[in-house]
């Protein structure tokens, strides 16, 4: 196995793109370690991006924000411009692993690792998040829902990389929500997930809505109808009531040995609701 | 000289204190040698090649490729453990389980193991190693097992206790039966009765250090084992059965531990990197991965449980029975047996009967678990009477107080019983705090009562006086849980030396006769009995020196507060002589001073606890968190009472998690799911409440200082306790453990529509 640690984005891709083996990138490294020690993965190369400049900022602007791909979650928690307006995106990147792990993990590997049940994802679709990517063709940005293909698969191509991921400016009276069920208090994987993200009228009406589940399908999903429920409404029992059906209604998932169909379509609901209020009241809402 | 054991209730001046434990520092600056931190020079590392089917015959094993592959030492299957164990059945399942003959019976059954100059090159050698194997039709529940369609996993196994003995071999390899009286009759005399069956699923001992040695045999049949064990003789006599050794030529050193709970009594791979050692001619290092420790070390039985009890409206129970079924995994065993014996081990009753079932399924070899097979039986019993105690109208602990077991009783299982605590127990729950503490919105209360019979066995003491008159005590028992702090207390106490000038050490196998391992709670209870006879042995040496120090007879002196003096004014008018001070003259009075003991440790006195616990549940998740746990428990005497309240709630804790969430997930396929501690999830710190703990003192009349053994009552009532609380919140009875969220939502709906 050979190990490079570049200095630009240029040759980092240039490694990527001419290895004929298996090649991974690596930034905290908290799943692609864990994988090589297990011996379930044994890549031909691995190219280490934390030396390339730009990498470890967060950067805010009139568009946004601007966070690059090797951020660990201790640094997203940390930013109190981001989590006033994100708390919902910063919540669920920083429940990822342990506190040692935070100090490491990033929110581009969570998300390049393919998981329906990451942690970090959600909350970054409901905010209509975009990566950007970096190839041997250039540069292209897309919303981060369609990294995700199926279970461990990603719609990245050969050579390319995820340099930022970028946060859209937020409206007045806007504000967001990430839960997740774990039979524990930390360091599990969820078995159901939900995020919302809501913005009101200044009377405390929903304007705009979009709510995503996790572990429910093959892939993270975004559930319109969900969306539908919430908008127009002041988050009354019969909205949020309409809510839940609707998440457990788009609802795919499987049995395994983290949870029953049964629980995830009825836990989804409930999460929903409740971080639907979570989010509620945090943009101010009553 | 033999110890006279009997308690004599004598005044203590340091047992009793809480000193720090002398390899405290070691551990938590990460000092301490574990069983994966030892090297030897020239190490091969070594990896098993192990079944991914539950059930198959191994048609060939063609090592052939493997072998040419640069850097690879050496490679051992069956063929090269030839069976040397002479129609012990016990022994040869054992080296049956450490590598697969003709058949594998789980998956992760080991049927290959490599050395190699390096862990990669291993790995690239099990890559090449072919298995032919031919599939066999599998069975991993305990219930299924038993059904006559069930494939039959060995053909030589006919059930034992059955008259007469069946023709057909099945998978129930042994049924036994316990009680007395007449349980129809006492069931027709019953105002009352509960019936339910109860099932619990396999967990795992969950200890965070996996098995590790290096092996190091030489070509002259010596050889050498650093491993970590909670018994080095044991692992030491068995692998030297299993090699054909002479046991003398094996030497077995023992590391650090962390964590045993049961799951390394028992030999695994040893015997693999022996055999691999040999066959190389280099030292061999073989430690499992987590993934191995889940899916083939020694996890406790899944069980299916029915019971059935009658009572009085008054509250007096007139009849229990049980039938348990429990599985040994692959191979035969008696785990049902221990579940039938304790299971009524905490009541006084007229009519009581319990059967045990033994059933093999495609699962690893079941290994003890703390209080082995007693948490289940206590949660099918416990949950019954608290039933009861419902029916009746009457309060559960009330119920339990009239009918527990007492001085004089005849248990269920046979014994009659001495000075016991369960009914002081079950007082001090009653008077508790906890019980009279106000319950929250979604909140439930438990209790439930608990037994172990706690163990003595074989074991020896080497005290020596070192020439500055500071002390080390050589013990064969693997400390798992503190007993070096308790023993260096005992030997400081009877010397009258102080605490800080006694070094307590895990003597190697070839430094001490032989030890029994660290098993049913007999550490403290039996080492501090033959740590209290060489010690006495010892101050005989030390006045005798004295005696000849001050040329007066030897039974002129007497020792008292760490010193000999003359016994009184006849003898002679010396002033005291300290240790310091006899052993700075042994040179001149006979030479090194020591004292030893050699012992069976008879009379091992039985534990009750009793727990209380309170969960709040989350009603629409299923979701629960432990709020309050108390554990109530007779210890007979706690010499180190910090680390007596540490077993208190090292046992509540691991018992949180089995009632809770852990469990083994086994597919169709027979393959197990969740072989890691993601997803076989035991309680993280945040998970735990501080638990509670109450130290009773009933002497045990059998020790010098009263000591019953304390470390695995604890995990006996927790399964009961919680299920208690979980069904008094969500207001349904639970009957399987785990009671993990899917479960209890379930039950939740259910009791809606």
């Amino acid at each position: 196995m050979r190990y490079e640690a570049p200095e630009t984005l240029k040759s980092a891709v240039t490694l990527l793109a001419k290895e004929k083996g298996l090649a991974f990138v690596l930034a905290g490294g908290t799943d692609l370690l864990v994988k090589m020690k297990g011996g379930f993965l044994e890549p031909d190369l691995v190219v280490d991006i934390k030396r390339i400049k730009g990498v470890f900022d967060i950067a805010k602007s009139a568009t946004g924000f601007r966070i690059g791909a090797a951020v660990p979650g201790v640094q997203l928690g940390e930013n109190a411009a981001l989590v006033k307006a994100w708390p919902g995106v910063v919540e669920g990147a920083n429940l990822i692993g342990s506190k040692q792990v935070q100090g490491r993990c990033t929110m581009v590997g969570n998300l390049c690792n393919g998981s329906p049940a990451a942690d970090g994802v959600p909350a970054l679709i409901a905010a209509n998040a975009k990566v950007v990517i970096s190839g041997p063709k250039g540069k292209r940005t897309i919303p981060v829902e369609q990294v995700p293909v199926s279970p461990g698969r990603i719609s990245l191509k050969k050579g390319e990389i995820i340099e930022a991921i970028l946060l859209p400016k937020r409206p007045a009276n806007s504000s967001d929500a990430y839960l997740r069920f774990i039979p524990r208090t930390e360091m599990d994987i969820a078995v159901v997930s939900a995020a919302v993200n809501l913005t009101l009228d200044g009377k405390g009406t929903v304007k705009d809505a979009r709510v995503v589940l996790g572990a429910v399908a093959p892939t993270i999903i975004v559930v319109p109808a969900a969306a539908k429920a919430l908008i127009g409404s002041k988050l009354d029992a019969a909205a949020l009531e309409k809510l839940a059906a609707a998440c457990a209604a788009a609802c795919k998932p499987i049995d395994d040995k983290r949870g029953t169909i049964e629980f995830r379509t009825k836990v989804a609901g409930v999460l929903a609701r409740r971080a639907a209020e979570i989010a509620y009241k945090r943009a101010g809402g009553k | 000289m033999p110890l006279d054991t009997n308690f004599t209730n004598q005044k203590f001046k340091q047992v009793g204190t809480r000193p720090l434990r002398p390899d405290g520092v070691d551990k938590v600056t990460g000092r301490a040698k574990y069983g994966a931190d030892y090297n030897a020079p020239g190490q091969l590392i070594a990896l098993v090649l192990r079944s991914p089917h539950a059930h198959a015959k191994i048609k060939k094993i063609d090592t052939s490729k493997a072998e040419k592959l640069a850097g690879v030492k050496a490679i051992i299957t069956s063929a090269d453990l030839p069976d040397l164990t002479a129609g012990d059945r016990g022994m040869r399942d054992i080296l049956e389980n450490c590598m697969a003959r003709k058949k594998v019976l789980y998956d992760g059954h080991a049927v290959a193991a490599v050395a190699a100059i390096d862990q990669t090159t291993a790995r690239k050698a099990l890559k090449l190693i072919q298995v032919d194997y031919e599939m066999l039709p599998h069975v991993t529940d305990v219930d299924e097992a038993l059904k006559p369609s069930a494939p039959v996993i060995h053909n030589d196994i006919f059930t034992e206790g059955v008259e007469p003995t069946p023709t057909k071999p099945s998978n129930n390899n042994k049924r036994a039966s316990f009680g007395h009286g007449d349980i129809v009759q006492g069931f027709k005399d019953a105002d009352v009765i509960v019936e339910h069956t109860y099932k619990t699923e396999q967990t795992h001992q969950g200890y965070i250090e996996p098995h590790a040695c290096v092996a190091n045999v030489s070509p002259d049949g010596q050889g050498e084992l650093w491993v970590c064990t909670q018994g080095h003789f044991v692992y030491r006599n068995q692998c030297a059965a299993l090699l054909g050794m002479d046991i003398s030529k094996l030497r077995v050193t023992a590391s650090e531990i962390g964590g045993g709970f049961g799951g390394k009594t028992h030999i695994w791979t040893e015997p693999l990197a022996l055999a691999l050692s040999r066959k190389a001619n280099r030292p061999v290092k073989l430690t499992m991965t987590r993934d191995e420790v889940f899916r083939c070390s020694g996890p406790t039985s899944s069980t299916s449980i029915d019971m059935k009890i009658g009572a009085k409206k008054d509250g007096t129970i007139t009849a229990a029975h049980g039938v348990l079924r429990y599985h040994g995994g692959a191979f035969p065993a008696t785990w049902a047996e221990f579940g039938a014996m304790t299971a009524f081990a905490c009541y006084d009753l007229k009519n009581v009967k319990s059967e045990s079932i033994e059933v093999i399924v495609n699962r690893p070899k079941t290994a003890a678990y703390r209080a082995p097979s007693a948490p289940m039986a206590a949660f099918a019993v416990e949950s019954a009477i608290d039933e009861l105690a419902k029916k009746i109208g009457m309060d559960a602990v009330e119920l339990r107080i009239k009918n527990a077991a007492k001085q004089g009783t005849q248990s269920s299982y046979g014994p009659v019983y001495g000075p016991i605590g369960i009914g002081a127990t079950l007082e001090a729950a009653k008077n508790h705090a906890h019980m009279k503490a106000p319950l929250g919105k979604n909140q439930g209360r438990g209790m439930a009562c608990g037994f172990w019979f706690n163990f003595g066995g074989q074991t020896c003491c080497d005290i020596n006086v070192t020439p500055d008159g500071t002390v080390t005590v050589a013990v064969g028992t693997i400390d798992v849980g503190g007993s070096r702090a308790s023993i260096g207390l005992m030997a400081a106490e009877e010397l009258g030396l102080a605490y800080e000038n006694v070094r307590v050490v895990i003597a190697d196998t070839s430094s001490l006769g032989h030890n029994d391992m660290t098993d049913g709670s007999r550490g403290t209870f039996s080492t501090g009995m033959a740590t209290i006879a060489a010690a006495r042995n010892c101050i005989k040496v030390l006045c005798a020196r004295a005696a000849k120090m001050w040329d007066i007879p030897e039974d002129a002196v007497v020792w008292e507060d760490g010193h000999a003096k003359p016994a009184g004014t006849n003898a002679g008018n010396f002033p005291p002589l300290s240790i310091k001070e006899i052993a700075a003259a042994a040179g001149n009075t006979g030479g090194p001073i020591a004292g030893h003991n050699e012992l069976v440790a008879d009379g091992a006195g039985v534990s009750f606890a009793t727990h209380i616990c309170d969960i709040e549940v989350d009603p629409e998740t299923g979701r629960s968190t432990v709020k309050r746990y108390t554990v109530i428990q007779d210890a007979g005497k706690a010499i180190h009472p910090s680390y007596v309240e540490g077993q208190y709630q090292g046992g509540a804790a691991q018992g949180i998690g089995w009632a809770l969430n852990e469990e083994y997930i086994y597919g169709k396929d027979g393959r197990l799911q969740n072989a890691g501690f993601l997803d076989y999830r035991i309680p993280v710190c945040s998970d735990l409440p501080f638990i509670d703990t109450m130290i009773l003192e009933i002497p045990n009349p059998n020790h010098p200082y009263g000591v019953r053994g304390v470390g695995e009552t604890s995990i006996v009532p927790p399964l009961a306790a919680i299920a208690n609380a979980m069904s008094n919140a969500v207001g349904v009875r639970m009957t399987h453990i785990p009671m993990s969220p899917p479960r209890v939502l379930k039950a939740i709906s259910n009791r809606k529509h």
